[in-house]
């Protein structure tokens, strides 16, 4: 029988109907995966009796003729989706020992589906980063190796700090890495700046922010509020198409999320791109891009051209001015956000004499650095005298770079192809140590889309001179997700299928 | 625009941040690093152009002003550190 960790969502999804696999064979196939791959350090929290129950429930529903979408299918949450009872910390000390008493409403989607929990994914703290390097759980490995590293080499460093091993990207660096080792189907991700996209195109899989307001928030630790979208990680379009499916749609207790019938987005796989037009923004062209990310956009849009589509070349005059404005209006919102760990309601509670002392102390300890430079930079730009040089400026240039887009697409144009990344995934420990404006620049091509609350798509293209995943980013209309998944399609039957890393972490 | 030492001491105060006098240079240097990436922003032309509000243009929903949930102390006070007779403990505030 063929390993059932090697199939994708839909193959699963195909099997466990035609009753060849059942859900707790392959719910079981999982945890033995993710048993021998905890040196990746992928998971935080393995729920394994609980996977095996909803494993059971799902096979008992089959035997009765019935099931959900996702019936049986063994998926990883991101330890951002609060979980009823189970670990939820947005892998932060802060949150130390929370356990929700509710679910979040894009879990309790997948659960009414029929999907199975295997346990909680880890990621930055606070989904502040972009290589899973501010997580209190400590680094995820990529199951990518570097560059002229053999398996035993790399295995040797996992014990360790994990210098020298790859980042899956981040904040969903976890999600990423379990979805690109199979250790799970698929799993929920989240994106406030790229925390989707950048991990995506850094593991060789598929991912997709959706338009804001397209998944509920409700139940999701907040950053960024009006940054902040849930959406999947999966191994190809398809995947995450179904999932997408799934994780969207209306919900009164989040009044930012859009109240419209969720299409099936699976069917928009496969549909034909024919006729529609792409858009190149020369703004994209950034001075030190790595000629090879510049030669994989350009064969991208060959690919579609190839397909039937039209390319043009467009301008969105303000891209240079997003990821800046981003770093104002995210820690700005985060600083408002995150007031509320304050060591009285939930969590970690240090003391410190009186009630301010009390705040101040559980806040230094309970907080990583990323997170407090950021809050200190999001109090100062809210400060008296300082709003509204920074923080109402960055909001009018938002609504610029949205313009900007929408001039684009008021031309006819379907959607955009960009580059992903800057570059290639990095080593551990090798940016932002000195100089964090370095990490922040991965969010180079993604952020503008947050900021526009528009869908980007990040497919797999190809891989670097150095054997490492290279991914292209669709950006696409508000809520035409099926347009990105038809396009995203076309590339992937065009790319030349990467075949992911053997297990050498196990 | 720049941050001296006394500006980062008073940030994290307003951000209710306890920080040791030893990391204040390095903080200091991180934040104006941010800041001077933020620079370049002052000067672009923003005359005339509406802040964001909404990303998505959207009617704010509106429900039935009524009582939906409620008596859940215990749910609510479940992952408190501290607690007593139904309600969160704190340090004594009122003299």
């Amino acid at each position: 029988m063929t390993d059932p960790t090697s199939l994708t969502l839909a193959q699963a999804r195909d099997a466990l109907r035609a009753k060849t696999l059942s859900s707790v064979e392959l719910t079981r196939a999982y945890l033995d995966n993710i048993g021998k791959a905890k040196g990746l350090n992928a998971y935080v929290e393995v729920t394994a009796d609980k996977a095996l129950q909803m494993a059971a429930a799902s096979d008992a529903k089959f035997a009765r003729g019935e099931g959900g979408p996702l019936e049986g299918v063994a998926l990883g949450i991101k330890d951002l989706y609060a979980t009823e009872g189970v670990h939820t910390q947005a892998c932060s000390h802060i949150l130390d020992g929370f356990k929700p008493q509710y679910e979040s409403t894009v879990t309790a989607h997948l659960w009414r589906d029929g999907a199975v929990m295997l346990g909680k994914l880890n990621m930055d703290e606070f989904a502040m980063g972009s290589s899973n390097e501010t997580s209190y759980y400590g680094p995820v490995a990529s199951p990518w190796l570097p560059p002229n590293w053999d398996g035993a080499r790399a295995k040797a460093a996992l014990p360790g700090d994990k210098k020298g091993l790859l980042t899956p990207g981040g904040s969903s660096g976890g999600s990423a890495a379990a979805v690109a080792a199979r250790l799970c189907v698929a799993a929920t991700a989240s994106d406030t700046g790229g925390s989707i996209r950048q991990p995506a195109a850094f593991t060789g899989i598929v991912g997709i922010k959706p338009t804001y307001g397209r998944c509920s928030r409700y139940g999701m630790v907040a950053f960024a509020s009006s940054l902040d979208q849930a959406g999947p990680l999966a191994r190809d379009m398809r995947d995450a198409a179904i999932m997408l499916t799934s994780m969207a749609g209306h919900d009164p207790k989040d009044s930012t999320c859009y109240d419209a019938p969720v299409p099936n987005y699976e069917a928009a796989v496969g549909r034909s791109v024919k006729g529609m037009t792409i858009g190149i923004p020369r703004e994209y062209r950034l001075d030190g891009m790595p000629a090879e990310i510049e030669a994989l956009w350009r064969q991208g849009a060959e690919w579609l051209k190839a397909a039937g589509a039209k390319v043009v070349d467009v301008s969105l005059p303000h891209t240079r001015h997003a990821l800046p404005a981003y770093y104002i209006v995210a820690p700005a919102e985060a600083s408002s956000n995150l007031a509320r760990y304050d060591g009285v309601r939930y969590g970690l509670r240090e003391d410190g004499g009186d009630i301010i002392g009390l705040y101040e102390r559980t806040r230094a300890r309970g907080f990583g650095a990323e997170v407090r430079r950021r809050l200190m930079i999001g109090t100062y730009v809210l400060s008296a005298g300082y709003y509204d040089a920074y923080y109402v400026r960055a909001q009018k240039i938002r609504t610029l770079i949205k313009r900007d887009f929408e001039t684009v697409f008021a031309e006819g144009v379907d959607a955009i192809l960009t580059p992903a990344t800057p570059s290639p995934a990095f080593g551990i420990g090798e940016k932002g140590s000195a100089d964090p404006v370095e990490m922040y620049l991965n969010d180079v091509f993604t952020v503008t889309v947050n900021m526009a609350g528009l869908p980007g798509l990040v497919a797999p293209a190809g891989l670097s001179s150095a054997g490492l995943p290279m991914g292209l980013q669709l950006i696409g209309r508000p809520f035409d997700e099926e347009t990105l998944f038809s396009i995203g399609a076309a590339l992937e039957q065009s790319a030349p299928k990467l075949a992911m890393p053997d297990a050498w972490w196990a | 625009m720049s941050v001296d030492q006394a500006t980062v001491r008073r940030i994290a105060r307003l951000a209710r941040i306890a920080v040791e006098p030893h990391e204040i240079p390095h903080l200091q240097g991180e934040i104006n690093a941010i800041l001077s990436f933020v620079e370049e922003l002052s000067a672009v032309d923003v005359e005339g152009v509406e802040p964001m509000t909404s990303v998505i243009p959207m009617k704010l929903p509106m429900r039935e002003d009524v009582v939906t949930d409620g008596e859940i102390a215990a749910k609510v006070l479940a992952n408190a550190p501290l607690t007593e007779d139904g309600f969160f403990v704190v340090p004594k505030v009122v003299e």
